[in-house]
């Protein structure tokens, strides 16, 4: 299901440093038209509809349309993705509109501390089960 | 032919730079970025440097870039033991029990700290049915490590909210890489859009002394040399011709951007492997390939074929299986379950059907009994939330698939369908590299240990994730654990080889010469003709991957031919095989996206290739449902219950192969 982008939307992420869907596909999908200041998807046979590039644009300008093999037309999957939570909109064919909402954190983004109160590496037992933070379980 | 090589006479040479390090983590997917976590610290208190690379961004890259819906592996109230059995029985018999055990042990502590860091986890809530992460925190549930009960779908499997599993998961490897270098004074030791192509031998001929990688944003090419490597990268995807052959390429069942690069690295390096005749082939919904585990195990939902009838049921399907796979039938894992549906699917059966609407009926009815019309309504609603989230946390285009076709799963049942083949290591299959064991677990063979967990037979060479062998189900949560286990183990190699010094066996202009090649090829030809995707003295990548997926499928037992091969079959597709490996000294590539493609596919010739001369090795069908051996369609314990490994040595192109006992360990 490729991404698209819609021309009238992006505006090339120009404020930033890199366009953010360039920076998030994992695939190395997105480009940027340096003419026309504009993203498009360099490769929609090789996108595996992740939609992070969908739900990382600053101006909401990416969409994605089912992939031509075998998705009728007429639906549409919109993210919203907050800081603590996603919203989906989902139209069908039909027209029946389903909406969702999930949780996705239940700490504030940047907040990790991931050696806080967490015990010193114990190097006496480097060689044997278990991780800094625990024993591993004995069964 | 004539071979090409790169003298910079019509491409421009990149910068090259060095980077020294004490360990390198190759990958950023779940595997890398526990590595990164557990070795940090213990770097932290030495000194050592600790660097990650990874292909993409890491808060979404590897097999969890676009979330989860279940974390499949949390051992909890169970036995690891247990957890031993279970993976073997799906795995039809052989394992290395010593490393499944081990993963079991310490899995639970990466679950753990997922939670501490944010990712949501169902709990049980008191009147017996599940809530979200937010309505659990918010009723003060427990946290797993403080006994909180999660909602178990299976024995091993728990929910998530885990559209942002690999962003908090990410964000807790970043900022450990980032005291890492607080404490060792490095510029950078986190690379992202940095691809690792090849392992350069040590002059000692022993060690990798270098991982080559060139990036994919500017022209620069990168030799990260290290005391220790982990190889935490994914399993190989686009290998066979896929069942959607246009757009619907990308969407693969695992994901599209795993090419076997951990797989063609070790090989390179002449690490050996284990089980690579292993594959796996989902059964999932037909072409979005959304998951099924959480129709099947939480929602109790049967797969039926169109007439209704349990296929797995079907005493001539069941009879015939077990008299050609023995007691292994009888376990009924993922294998003889896809053999079955198969049976089922060639007698004109199909489309085989997810009895959805009948799951939802009987569950629906349950909750109006027990809460009443009003709150049972109530759950109804979140139950239908659940059921979409299942796909909107990981298979989005799955969701967007049933809008378009007007499938409202409480009212129509959808259609399943084995998929083209995947080869992968942590999930249910098993495929990848020989590696030591623990070592301290009672019952294990000699040939199981020497020395460093997770240490391929390469010293300083580690694996975690999708590309150790002989060891599956891990899911996502034991690749992280075992990429800690891979690190720490990694941490106490280069602590005894503290005196080592790499020193890689070619320069650094051989280097760039080899990794710019495609550039100058395309360059030097490229004027030749008048549309320059058609010439004769070159390959780009999508050829050389159309031609990789040809001959897999037709000739190594893809869906074309319903997963079978053969002797003969096997050896002519390795004829052809032979000559496009010999091509991608021709690939052309006319930018940096499409010189990362030509190596990824490259990656992908070199896993086929394993695959396809482990599945002529193995003279018996080990793995009904995933290939068969029409020559030996069969299992043969007598002959064939063991572990089948090999070696590639890539200066000679030639193969070893034998076989390695199998034991077991857990009754």
């Amino acid at each position: 299901m490729p991404s698209f982008v819609i021309t009238e939307k992006c505006d090339g992420c120009k404020a930033q440093d890199k366009t953010a869907c360039q920076y998030i596909c994992p695939h190395d999908l997105m480009a940027l038209d340096r003419e026309k200041m504009k993203a498009y998807n360099q490769e929609p046979e090789q996108c595996w509809e992740c939609f992070n590039c969908v739900k990382i644009c600053p101006q909401q300008a990416i969409e994605v349309r089912g992939y031509s093999d075998f998705v009728p037309l007429g639906s549409q999957t919109i993210p919203l993705r907050g800081t603590d939570s996603i919203m989906w909109t989902i139209k069908f064919r039909s027209g029946l509109t389903k909406r969702f909402k999930f949780p996705i954190r239940t700490t504030v983004e940047g907040s990790v501390d991931p050696y806080a109160g967490k015990p010193e590496p114990d190097f006496a037992t480097i060689k044997q089960p278990g991780f800094f933070t625990a024993p591993a379980r004995k069964e | 032919m004539e071979k090409e090589t790169c003298t910079f006479s019509y491409c421009k040479k990149p910068e090259v730079t060095e980077v020294d390090c004490d360990l390198l983590i190759m990958g950023g997917g779940m595997a890398g970025c526990g590595a990164a976590f557990e070795a940090c610290r213990w770097a932290n208190a030495k000194g050592l440097k600790v660097v990650l690379v990874d292909k993409a961004a890491t808060d979404r890259s590897g097999a969890v870039a676009m979330g989860l819906s279940a974390i499949n592996t949390y051992v909890g109230e169970n036995k690891c033991a247990d957890y031993v059995k279970y993976v073997r029985n799906d795995l039809m018999g052989i394992i290395r029990e010593d490393l499944v055990f081990d993963l079991g042990r310490h899995v639970d502590d990466s679950v753990q700290l997922f939670e501490e860091w944010g990712l949501p986890i169902w709990k049980k809530g008191d009147d017996g049915f599940s809530m979200d992460g937010h309505q659990a925190r918010e009723a003060g549930k427990a946290a797993l490590k403080d006994g909180g009960t999660p909602v178990r779908t299976g024995k091993w499997q728990i929910m998530i909210n885990g559209e942002s599993y690999k962003v908090v998961v990410a964000e807790a490897a970043k900022k450990a890489l980032q005291t890492n270098r607080e404490k060792t004074g490095m510029a950078q030791n986190h690379f992202e859009r940095v691809f690792i192509v090849k392992a350069v031998m040590d002059t000692n001929g022993k060690n990798v002394a270098a991982a080559i990688g060139f990036s994919t944003r500017e022209n620069k090419i990168y030799s990260f040399k290290a005391k220790a490597m982990i190889c935490a990268t994914a399993g190989a995807v686009n290998c066979f011709r896929p069942r959607s052959v246009g757009e619907g390429m990308g969407r693969t069942w695992y994901p599209v951007f795993s090419c076997g690069s951990g797989y063609a690295f070790g090989m390179q390096a002449g690490a050996e492997l284990t089980l690579m005749e292993n594959r796996f082939v989902p059964a999932r919904f037909k072409d979005g390939y959304g998951p099924v585990g959480a129709w099947f195990l939480f929602f109790k939902a049967k797969a039926t074929d169109s007439y209704g009838e349990d296929y797995c049921a079907n005493k001539e399907y069941f009879d015939d299986a077990v008299a050609r796979y023995g007691d292994y039938a009888k376990g009924l894992g993922t294998a003889i379950r896809n053999h079955l549906m198969m049976r089922a699917m060639k007698d004109g059966k199909g489309p085989i059907l997810m009895q959805t609407p009948a799951a939802m009926e009987t569950i629906a009815k349950n909750m109006k009994e027990k809460l009443g019309d009003k709150e049972g309504t109530k759950k109804i609603k979140h139950l239908e939330a659940e059921a979409w989230e299942d796909f909107l946390d990981m298979a989005i285009g799955q969701a967007s698939l049933w809008a378009a076709r007007n499938i409202e799963p409480d009212k129509v049942p959808s259609e399943i369908m084995p998929t083209e083949p995947y080869l992968l290591g942590s999930h249910a299959g098993c495929a990848g590299f020989w590696v030591s064991g623990p070592g301290d677990l009672p019952g294990t063979p000699e040939h199981y240990t020497w020395g460093y967990n997770r240490m391929s037979t390469v010293p300083g060479l580690f694996m975690a994730g999708d590309v150790v062998g002989a060891s599956g189900h891990k899911f996502s949560s034991g690749s992280h654990a075992e990429g800690r286990m891979a690190a720490k183990a990694a941490i106490a190699y280069i602590l005894d080889n503290a005196d080592y010094k790499p020193a890689p066996k070619l320069s650094l202009d051989e280097i760039a010469a080899e990794l710019y090649l495609p550039f100058e090829v395309y360059e030097k030809y490229k004027t030749y003709t008048t549309a320059p995707e058609i010439n004769p003295n070159y390959i780009g990548p999508k050829a050389l991957q159309a031609r990789l997926m040809k001959i897999s499928d037709e000739y190594f037992g893809g869906v074309s031919t319903w997963y079978m091969t053969s002797k003969t079959m096997l050896e002519e597709g390795l004829r052809q095989l032979e000559m496009l490996k010999e091509d991608a000294n021709k690939m052309a590539a006319s930018n940096l996206h499409e010189l990362l493609r030509c190596f990824e596919n490259y990656h992908r010739i070199l896993s086929v290739e394993a695959h396809a001369r482990h599945i002529l090795f193995r003279e018996e069908s080990r793995y009904p449902g995933y290939y068969y051996r029409g020559d030996f369609n069969k299992i043969d314990d007598a002959n064939w219950k063991c572990f089948t490994n090999s070696k590639y040595n890539a200066e000679t192109n030639t193969w070893e192969f034998k076989k390695v006992p199998y034991v077991q360990m857990y009754a």
